[in-house]
């Protein structure tokens, strides 16, 4: 017990995993033979309900508290010895592939770890509202406990096998909830849809762990990263090889963090309940990609054009997802384009070098994104399922709660300055003009998307908070604000999204960065070692940065004052607008056609390919070689039954003339010797 | 003193004609009865090979051979009565139900 609190670790993700074992237990055997039997019918909420309701958020608390407290024991250490590895038991042995199942906490896991039990923790709360109508409420809770679970192990593991396991783990968690509502054709098509496309990415990882394996012989990263200075000296971990492993992991990243060309899987999961979407699609695991790039910052830093490839790949992201969200109408679509647009800041930061921004980024954004779902979901709830927004409009006096604590995360993601998004899109975008690997033109298209950000975010805020009522009469009736379960999460998410930053304020607004001196010992080191300078000493003069970070401010500024005037004092200039470029705005509006694209270029081909193999090689040569041999035993055995007349005489005839071939052989074998 | 070869020759006579007869005949007894002489051409040869030889074994085959000879000509001739009820008929060559 000498590192106290530290070695109860293992609590974290195991808390998750016992309410996964409880609830799926109460799931079997209490949940299933009741909606058998009441088959439809709702009379009473069964006690069960109950139970679930407390169980389910009270692990995932309970596991956010103990990785508070091992956080906390970690802070107390100094910054040089904040690595700490629990090895759990030997995994896998054979040959030279050793692998235990570990747990490392340091201080990137450590974010990661509270980021996802403290978000998930409120988004399970939220739960338990929200699904308060839904009849397979225990089914929900298990799943979602799962999902806690996976992604635990996910950022917790002290290697790329264990990560990997986590990482199919939150794939089958997400096609699970995507597909909740497995009774609707979209919503399965769509669960099937993310998972298909993780899966691509996933072979990504899955090859780059064999390259990993094959250029070190380990796959712990303590390892791993200790190793890189040394095969580099040695010529054994050439540039190229570096960038093939970190190209293949980035795969992996675009299929799980939905970057072009993988992320057409995520507004379709937006089919699952909201809250998964709040949880799993937007603060949590979207962002593994994100943290499995920051994890091995070592080598990608070795490969200068996987750094490229990264950069360009997350900026474009950023800026056409962002355009895309303008003409999306239902609210959780465009809370996703945003999402899949976000991310790609995250890879952005990644790419030039900055991954503390990209952490930062990815916790604060886990913050207000949980927050805008969550609170879009509180609003669908209050609309009785609507999710258009055309059928919206003045439900500012319907949902205080929910318009206020929305309005502060919009003002985050905007990046208005003193909240967090300010903050973290502010040190990705400097980063991006500043590091050596970064450039002015990045920092334009960055800063272009933050603009394009402010105004979709607005729009959706007008179009739904603001202005005369578009609801259904029936609808507006029961337009009611949602249970304290569902305003609590909100409201400290709120205070989240608007103090979060704080840690962060970069040294030239004066503040100390506190989360970055915290990530340094993981990423720091890596800079030194590495061959470029990392996060970028580069000294560029204060007025500079602070005047890009005017210029970027008053970017945001025109995005909300353009969305100002098209949805509060020109109302009909959109549609206007819409008239004047129709091809224009159909492409936007059908999302530049790539899922038509996809379609007719990657699943046509496919089903083709599928469907002439079948019908040429399974049809023809597989059934041929079956029905060929029972043929010939057919053949075979229409010759062989004539030997069987019926006739006894002819038997015997048949034995005798055995017999005497017999004897006659033994005889002759035995004259011959 | 007779010659073994001459009780072999008996022997090897006794055994083929009824082969000749199982192989030959129609009516069922007399199948069965041919049997009975093959079964009897072998005693001949265990018995006189054993006296030639000075050892009992062949004797006691061969009563061993004619106990189950006796059972099987009770099996065989309960099988034939039966037959004949269902049939009418012991000929072999009426009966051949048992083909593809």
């Amino acid at each position: 017990m000498v590192n106290g609190i530290l070695d109860y670790l293992w609590l974290v993700p195991a808390l998750p995993l016992l309410g996964v074992v409880l609830n799926g237990a109460i799931a079997l055997f209490a949940e299933r033979p009741f909606l058998l039997k009441e088959a439809g019918s709702h009379h009473e909420a069964p006690a069960y309900r109950k139970l679930v309701a407390f169980i389910a958020p009270a692990v995932v608390g309970a596991a956010f508290v103990v990785a508070l407290l091992c956080v906390l024991s970690l802070a107390s250490r100094p910054a040089d010895g904040r690595t700490f590895v629990q090895i759990l038991f030997p995994w896998i042995q054979a040959g030279s592939l050793l692998v235990p199942a570990g747990l490392q906490l340091d201080p990137l896991s450590s974010v990661m770890a509270l980021v996802v039990t403290g978000v998930g923790f409120l988004i399970h709360v939220y739960s338990v509202g929200y699904m308060s109508h839904e009849r397979a409420f225990a089914r929900y809770f298990v799943y979602l406990n799962l999902f806690m679970f996976a992604m635990l192990t996910l950022v917790l593991a002290n290697n790329y096998l264990l990560m990997f396991v986590g990482w199919e783990g939150v794939g089958l968690c997400s096609y699970l909830l995507i597909g909740f509502w497995y009774e609707k054709q979209s919503a399965s098509d769509a669960g099937k849809k993310a998972f298909i496309a993780n899966r691509i990415g996933d072979f990504g990882v899955l090859v780059a762990m064999f390259l990993v394996f094959w250029t070190f012989g380990s796959l712990s990263y303590t390892e791993v990263f200790a190793k890189v200075p040394l095969l580099r000296e040695s010529g054994v971990l050439t540039t190229g090889l570096a960038t093939a492993i970190t190209l293949l992991l980035f795969l992996g990243a675009t299929g799980k963090s939905a970057q072009i060309p993988l992320y057409v899987w995520l507004p379709d999961a937006m089919e699952g309940p909201t809250p998964v979407s709040a949880l799993i699609h937007a603060a949590t695991m979207v962002t593994a990609g994100v943290y499995m790039v920051a994890r091995s910052s070592a080598l990608f830093l070795l490969a200068p054009d996987t750094m490229m490839v990264v950069a360009v790949i997350g900026a474009v992201t950023a800026i056409f997802s962002a355009t895309i969200g303008i003409c999306q109408t239902d609210i959780k679509r465009v809370l996703a384009y945003s999402t899949v647009s976000q991310l790609g800041y995250m890879f952005l930061a990644c790419g030039v070098g900055a991954f503390t921004a990209a952490i930062f980024h990815l916790m604060t954004h886990a913050f207000f994104k949980a927050l805008l779902f969550l609170g879009s979901g509180s609003v669908i709830h209050a609309l009785s399922g609507e999710q258009d927004m055309r059928k919206m409009g003045g439900l500012k006096k319907y949902v205080p709660v929910t318009f206020v604590t929305m309005f502060a995360a919009t003002l985050a993601i905007a990046g208005i300055p003193g909240l967090s998004g300010f903050f973290s899109k502010d040190e990705i975008l400097w980063q991006s003009f500043s590091s050596t690997h970064g450039s002015p033109a990045l920092w334009a298209i960055a800063a272009l998307a933050a603009g394009i950000t402010a105004f979709y975010m607005f729009r959706l805020v007008f179009l739904t908070f603001f202005g005369e009522s578009r609801m259904d009469p029936e609808v507006e009736k029961h337009a009611h604000e949602s249970p304290w379960t569902m305003t609590v999460p909100l409201t400290i998410l709120a205070l989240l999204s608007i103090a979060g930053g704080w840690i962060g304020i970069p040294a030239v607004l004066g503040g100390g960065n506190l989360f970055e001196h915290w990530l340094a010992p993981v990423f720091h080191p890596v800079a030194a070692a590495g061959a470029h300078g990392a996060a970028a000493e580069v000294h560029h003069s204060t007025t500079l940065e602070i005047g890009l970070m005017a210029l970027s401010v008053a970017i945001a500024l025109c995005g909300i004052g353009l969305a100002y005037f098209l949805y509060r004092v020109r109302t009909g200039k959109p549609a206007e607008i819409a008239k004047a470029w129709p091809t224009l705005y159909d492409v936007v509006y059908h999302k530049y056609y790539i899922d038509e694209f996809y379609e007719w270029a990657v699943i046509r081909r496919i089903v083709n390919w599928s469907t002439g193999l079948w019908q040429m090689f399974d049809a023809l040569f597989i059934d041929g070689i079956v029905n060929g041999a029972a043929d010939l035993v057919r053949a075979a055995g229409d010759r062989v039954r004539r030997l069987q007349g019926g006739v006894v005489g002819g038997y015997a005839f048949s034995l005798l003339a055995g017999a005497v071939l017999l004897v006659g052989y033994i005889l002759y074998r035995s004259v011959v010797q | 003193m007779i010659a073994p070869s001459a009780y072999l020759l008996l022997s090897a006579i006794l055994f083929g004609i009824g082969v000749v007869g199982v192989v030959a005949r129609k009516n069922v007894l007399i199948i069965l009865m041919s049997v009975e002489l093959m079964l009897n051409g072998v005693n001949v040869a265990f018995v006189a090979a054993g006296s030639y030889l000075g050892d009992a074994a062949g004797g006691v085959f061969a009563f061993m051979v004619m106990t189950v000879a006796a059972a099987e000509a009770a099996v065989g001739l309960a099988l034939l009565i039966a037959l004949y009820r269902l049939k009418e008929t012991v000929d072999i060559t009426e009966l051949k139900v048992l083909k593809w």
